[in-house]
């Protein structure tokens, strides 16, 4: 595929606001997770909570959106510069040619949870204050960032759980090839809510420590939120850019289980195989992967699987969840951020927390960072369902 | 522009029961009588897995299954894209009731089958497909945006798409808020060239400005086309119906339309 830059990337999560914050984070290897005080959530477990949202408003134009999952929109498109420079694009391109794609596993349901705590005793109706096409709507948080960036370019929620937020780079590529618009903010947003909370912890899925990706003695997934966003243009239609551009991108199903991964990683490996296939590259041309590494047993086992097959046993790889923990819907664009600053930074990461390796595993796992050129870098996303998402990010001068 | 050939369509709504009696509806040559439907018991999944999943996912499985049959298309081969306002309403309304208690007690599998691409995943799984799955929402635009995301992919990957547009009414206290009149889904067939199954070609645009949506002439099929987003696509499927040349305007996000020229093959 022809590659497209970004022309420049953010995010907020666990580690901080904007990239400097994160990149900080990743170097000095300080962890963002902490024990779970959110809400009244009853679970011994560690999250990744994004520090002040409760005490931010979103802006006063669009109150009607307020909520937690828009305030950390809102937020993170106020750091880096990235609406001013969205701002510049929309004078450069025009609202209508610039595309707004976003991913979310549970938008703002967060709010529903708060009304269903207020219901009328007598007939059981929600609360007059509750706003449900604003918040709780799947699509809310993408009406909200292009009303915020005043862009009116097509624009949709992508929802396939902890994939979301990745595949938005591949529909992104298409919306551009196919020319019905000229540049794409891409992105995703997931905040904490209880539904996810208790829903993963019904599935015994959730660690009662800070999660260890690929440790012989993981014991699950921490739970994060975040959101990030990035401005996608073609090379040559970009004045400067962020030096990284999206290689290749390659979707899978694994058409096995709702729940539970291929144990052997085959839907895994065929999205890696169709990202190398999309970029025209070979394997060995990969310095380091981000993977998906959730510290859950069935998913790092596999992906070590699907790493092995495609890779083989030498390329570097690790998963960077031990620091942000598992932002879910919004997993994909916080790796994606990443990506982009290892290669911008020649950081490959190590996994943070984790002791001793699986001794099952094959694959190069990365416990240390460690520095030298990054010129590209492929990060895994899998989700729910069997969704999965790789996407290979390199340097471009 | 976006330029795709239609080789099949599936429905399932009261009284549009598969594309068969739908069509006679929609062409005008039998009169609407929207009644209960009846349970839905999509042949593609087997009574255990069946078991485990819920009204939502057995709508988009039940049109997706007719939609590829009419095709007679390879369901494993074909890309797809699920497009839904609301995701599975019932889902949300069971577990926000939980949470909100003392001491929630949420079900494993219901959560599993509260993320938006359920629907997705048991339909890759019926049918064995490894091909790339997208599930997406445009609020009242959502038959829209999975028509641009599913227009873009048989576009730019050359693929044939099964694009489905589905949703069901969400229980009290959520139904109040977010009102539909009833469930509705339909699925599409699209591929990149004419063949000897072509129904007919669509060529898509955004419209650049401000035009009055199409509507269906029996105010009882309109009513059903503004109770619920998935039936946006009702004037498309009464072109379809008919076999006439049309140029439809159907919803699409921040108040635009999609310009769709309807030419039946």
């Amino acid at each position: 595929m022809t590659p497209l830059v970004l022309t420049r990337f953010t995010a907020v999560n666990a580690l901080g606001r904007g990239n400097a914050a994160v990149l900080e984070a990743l170097t000095a290897a300080r962890s963002g997770l902490r024990p779970c005080t959110f809400e009244k959530v009853r679970l011994e477990t560690w999250v990744g909570e994004v520090a002040g949202l409760d005490e931010l408003r979103v802006c006063e134009r669009l109150a009607e959106f307020d909520c937690r999952n828009n305030r950390l929109a809102e937020l993170t498109l106020e750091q880096d510069g990235f609406a001013a420079g969205i701002a510049l694009a929309r004078k450069k391109y025009g609202p209508r040619r610039i595309a707004v794609i976003l991913g979310t596993s549970t938008s703002g349901i967060l709010e529903t949870e708060h009304a269903y705590r207020q219901r009328d005793p007598q007939t059981g109706a929600l609360p007059a204050s509750y706003r449900f096409a604003t918040t709780h709507n799947l699509y809310a948080s993408t009406d909200f960032v292009r009303r915020y960036l005043e862009l009116e370019g097509p624009a949709v929620m992508i929802s396939t759980a902890c994939s979301s937020s990745a595949k938005v780079f591949a529909s992104a590529w298409r919306l551009i090839e196919q020319g019905l618009c000229d540049a794409v903010v891409v992105g995703g947003v997931d905040s904490l809510c209880q539904n996810t909370l208790y829903g993963f912890a019904s599935l015994d899925l959730v660690g009662r420590e800070p999660c260890r990706p690929c440790d012989a003695q993981r014991g699950g997934i921490s739970i994060g939120e975040a959101a990030g966003f990035a401005l996608l243009e073609r090379p040559e239609q970009a004045a400067s850019h962020s030096g990284v551009a999206l290689l290749g991108y390659g979707e899978s199903s694994d058409a096995y289980h709702m729940s539970t991964p291929h144990p052997e990683g085959a839907g895994a490996a065929l999205a890696m195989q169709r990202a190398l296939v999309c970029a025209a590259l070979a394997p060995q041309t990969i310095d380091y992967i981000n993977m998906h590494g959730t510290a859950s047993q069935v998913n790092d086992s596999m992906e070590d699987k699907a790493i092995s097959t495609v890779f083989g046993t030498h390329t570097a790889c690790s998963s960077t969840k031990g620091w942000t923990g598992h932002a879910l819907g919004a997993a994909g664009i916080t790796e994606a951020v990443i990506s982009a600053l290892c290669i911008q930074n020649g950081l490959r990461p190590g996994c943070l927390n984790t002791h001793a390796i699986d001794p099952s595993f094959t694959s190069q796992v990365l416990l240390t960072n460690q520095s030298g050129v990054v010129q590209r870098v492929l990060s895994n996303s899998f989700g729910f369902g069997g969704s999965n998402c790789s996407l290979i990010f390199g340097a471009h001068p | 522009m976006i330029e795709l050939w239609i080789e099949g369509v599936g429905i399932f709504a009261p009284g549009l029961i598969g594309w068969e009696q739908a069509a006679a509806v929609l062409a005008g040559q039998q009169p609407y009588a929207p009644a209960a439907p009846p349970k839905l018991v999509p042949a593609l999944l087997p009574a255990d897995v069946r078991r485990r999943t819920t009204d939502h996912i057995r709508l988009a499985v039940e049109v997706a299954g007719e939609a590829v049959r009419h095709a007679q298309a390879d369901a494993a081969a074909l890309w797809s894209v699920f497009a839904t306002s609301e995701s599975d309403g019932a889902i949300s309304h069971n577990i926000c009731e939980e949470v909100a208690k003392a001491v929630p007690e949420v079900s494993p599998t219901r959560f599993h089958n509260s993320v938006t691409n359920a629907p997705a995943g048991y339909w890759c799984m019926a049918v064995q497909s490894q091909a790339p799955s997208t599930s997406l929402s445009g609020f009242d635009a959502s038959f829209g945006t999975g028509l641009i995301e599913a227009g873009v992919q048989v576009g730019a990957e050359r693929c044939s798409v099964l694009l489905v547009a589905h949703d069901a009414p969400f229980p009290e206290p959520l139904h109040s808020v977010r009102p539909m009149s009833a469930l509705f889904g339909a699925a599409l067939v699209l591929t990149p060239a004419r063949s000897a199954r072509s129904l007919a070609r669509l060529l898509v645009n955004i419209e650049p400005t401000l035009h009055a949506l199409s509507r269906m002439a029996d105010a009882d099929l309109d009513g059903l086309r503004t109770g619920n987003p998935a039936a946006r696509v009702l004037p498309l499927l009464a072109a379809l119906a008919r076999r006439e040349p049309t140029d439809l305007f159907l919803p699409y996000v921040h108040s635009q339309a999609l310009r769709v020229n309807v030419q039946p093959a």
